[in-house]
């Protein structure tokens, strides 16, 4: 556990949890659904409560997990949790609650199709939730979309520190693809559970404990009565969004220098249509990927910048159109942006994204 | 002998806990939460544990509890928690943690988180105050009210064909093999008070010793919600909720061993 760099091949799932270990996680809760089971069965294999005490419960519900994320993040502890997509409408109420009581966690979403129980395929339709906030009241979690399982072992470490530097909620929205496939994985290199000490150097707001008789008594909490309080408490979270809109964005382009359309795709569809890219130039259809990594904040000057290159804009999401409404109010009409996608658990392959890039006018 | 000459420290006979603010509490007058807030803000404080406990305040009447006691709090969600309290108590084994729930958070919305978590014997506390009855939402019908009594949704009584029985939290949780101690108490007199007060010492000891989780049950008044004034509401207690709510210790696993 304590080499630097280990290298493995492994599911996107089995990613995180090592990940996880390796990082400094502190607790993960989590109950299982399909298909992101492979997070706790992971987890309760390495036994990591035996190695760096990182402790690990099954939860009995979605709901009971999120609010252990809710209660052990409030101690100022790295935790973290994961489901499927029905298991996250589950979890809202949580969610909200630790936006509002400003409360760092990290959920892994790995996308399965719905509405409702669905289907265990992947997919990509929680996109509105996930970046609308998807609980009550006004609110946003940042949200990571990894396109790896690299990227699942790297985003659990960045989605604590951003999570800790603005004392959010941050959601790695991934999806059966990505949780389910194998891949060469380069493991983060090992970092150790912060101590007490550091804990409250570093969260002097949590809930624990430590230093009441020098600090007082500390609340963590979502709730105000008066409404002329409330209100100034959501101006300062509406701020925070706002700084983090201006601060956090993240991307990534391929072929996009020469490009005259682009393709904007997320996860495991970004994936799919690098391959898609490669056949359309070869048909002579010069094109280029624009990947939005964080979701929320959107990279809306950027997309707004590449609809000043383009002619045409193709978004591939696995969902019946859901991030298209974003694209076209970055775009502001400057060029015809389309979607592509498909539903109920099927992934498009590449040569379906090839023949919508060329209808592109 | 002047007034300022008895007024001693030596002289002392009582004082307001030292963990309880002066913060005017939002409880109704003859309410049994302020009690129970003494009491265990006095227990906190004589076992030494102010810098190492961490407090779950639930959706109802206790919501505020926070405001009273001073130690760190966390408020949760209706009916979770006992998931907060689960999360805090593995990640800080040292610390005394508990929760404070009234029946509708406990024995309704939060029936899940409560009996999964006294069932995983998590080293925690659950402070169960139960007036069959909802107070904060304005005396609508809990999952404890009793059969025949009226609410502001069973204004005709509670009726077991239309609304079920009923339900009784600390029979169930003492058939749990996580539970290390499940009592029942009330805090209507002198003796009940005390009584209650050393049930919550011994919970939060097993706690911290690690025997598993303990459930404090009080039965309690809610005189505005039972539209009763303060004296009354105790003798109207007395007389029906003690027929169906038993006072008395239900599991103590300290008790069996010795």
């Amino acid at each position: 556990m304590n080499e630097e760099n280990e290298i493995l091949l492994l599911k996107g799932n089995e990613a995180i949890a090592r990940a996880a270990i390796r990082c400094g996680c502190d607790g993960y809760f989590g109950y299982p659904i399909t298909p992101q089971s492979e997070v706790l069965e992971t987890l309760a294999e390495l036994k990591p409560w035996e190695t760096t005490g990182m402790v690990v419960v099954q939860a009995e519900s979605e709901v009971a997990s999120i609010n252990m994320l809710y209660g052990g993040g409030g101690t100022g502890k790295r935790v973290m949790t994961s489901s499927a997509s029905p298991g996250i409408a589950l979890m809202q109420e949580g969610i909200s609650y630790m936006a509002g009581a400003e409360v760092p966690g990290l959920i892994v979403n790995v996308q399965r199709g719905g509405p409702g129980l669905g289907t265990i395929q992947p997919s990509q339709s929680d996109y509105n939730q996930a970046t609308r906030g998807g609980g009550n009241g006004d609110y946003n979690v940042i949200v990571l979309a990894p396109a790896s399982v690299q990227e699942m072992a790297d985003f659990v470490d960045l989605a604590f520190t951003l999570a800790f530097r603005w004392r959010t909620p941050v959601m790695m929205l991934s999806d059966g693809v990505i949780g389910q496939m194998m891949e060469k994985v380069v493991l983060p290199p090992f970092k150790p559970r912060r101590t007490e000490e550091e804990i409250a150097k570093e969260c002097p707001w949590a809930s624990n404990g430590h230093g009441i008789k020098e600090r007082g008594p500390q609340v963590i909490t979502s709730l105000e009565l008066q409404p002329d309080i409330m209100e100034v408490r959501n101006i300062a979270l509406q701020k925070k969004y706002k700084e983090i809109a201006e601060k956090e964005v993240r991307y990534e382009t391929r072929h996009m220098e020469d490009a005259d359309y682009a393709i904007v795709a997320f996860g495991s569809a970004a994936r799919i249509s690098q391959k898609a890219i490669e056949i359309a130039r070869e048909k002579g259809r010069n094109a280029g990927l624009f990947r939005p990594i964080t979701l929320w904040p959107f990279p809306e000057k950027e997309i707004a910048e590449l609809s000043k290159q383009v002619k045409g804009i193709l978004v591939v999401e696995i969902n019946a159109g859901q991030m298209v409404f974003d694209v076209r109010l970055a775009a502001e009409g400057r060029v015809p942006v389309e979607q592509y996608g498909r539903l109920g658990g099927i992934v498009p392959s590449p040569d379906e994204i090839v023949d919508a890039l060329m209808k592109l006018p | 002998m002047k007034r300022e000459d008895i007024i001693q420290p030596e002289n002392l006979v009582y004082e307001k806990p030292k963990l309880l603010n002066d913060m005017t509490m939002h409880y109704c007058p003859g309410c049994s939460h302020g009690v129970v807030h003494k009491l265990i803000a006095e227990v906190i404080d004589e076992m030494g544990m102010q810098d190492h406990s961490i407090g779950i305040s639930p959706v109802g009447c206790g919501v505020f509890a926070y405001r009273y006691i001073d130690i760190d709090w966390q408020e949760a969600a209706h009916g979770r928690a006992p998931a907060l309290a689960t999360a805090c108590k593995r990640l800080w084994p040292d610390r005394l943690v508990f929760t404070y729930q009234g029946d509708g958070d406990l024995a309704a919305i939060g029936t899940a988180e409560t009996i999964h978590a006294l069932n995983r014997g998590e080293n925690i506390t659950i402070i169960y105050i139960n007036n069959a009855i909802y107070g904060m939402t304005g005396g609508q019908m809990a999952p404890t009210t009793l059969e025949g009594m009226k609410t502001a949704t069973c204004p005709y009584g509670r009726d077991p064909q239309i609304h079920g029985y009923p339900l009784n939290m600390s029979e169930i949780a003492a058939q749990l093999q996580g539970t290390a101690f499940v009592t029942r108490q009330s805090v209507h007199s002198v003796p009940a008070i005390r009584k209650a007060k050393k049930a919550i010492r011994h919970a939060f000891e097993l706690s911290m010793q690690g025997k598993g989780s303990n459930l404090v049950e009080i039965v309690a008044t809610c005189s505005s919600g039972w539209k009763l004034s303060p004296v009354k509401a105790n003798q109207w207690m007395e007389q029906h909720m003690f027929d169906f709510y038993h006072v008395g210790d239900l599991k103590d696993v300290t008790a069996e061993k010795q």
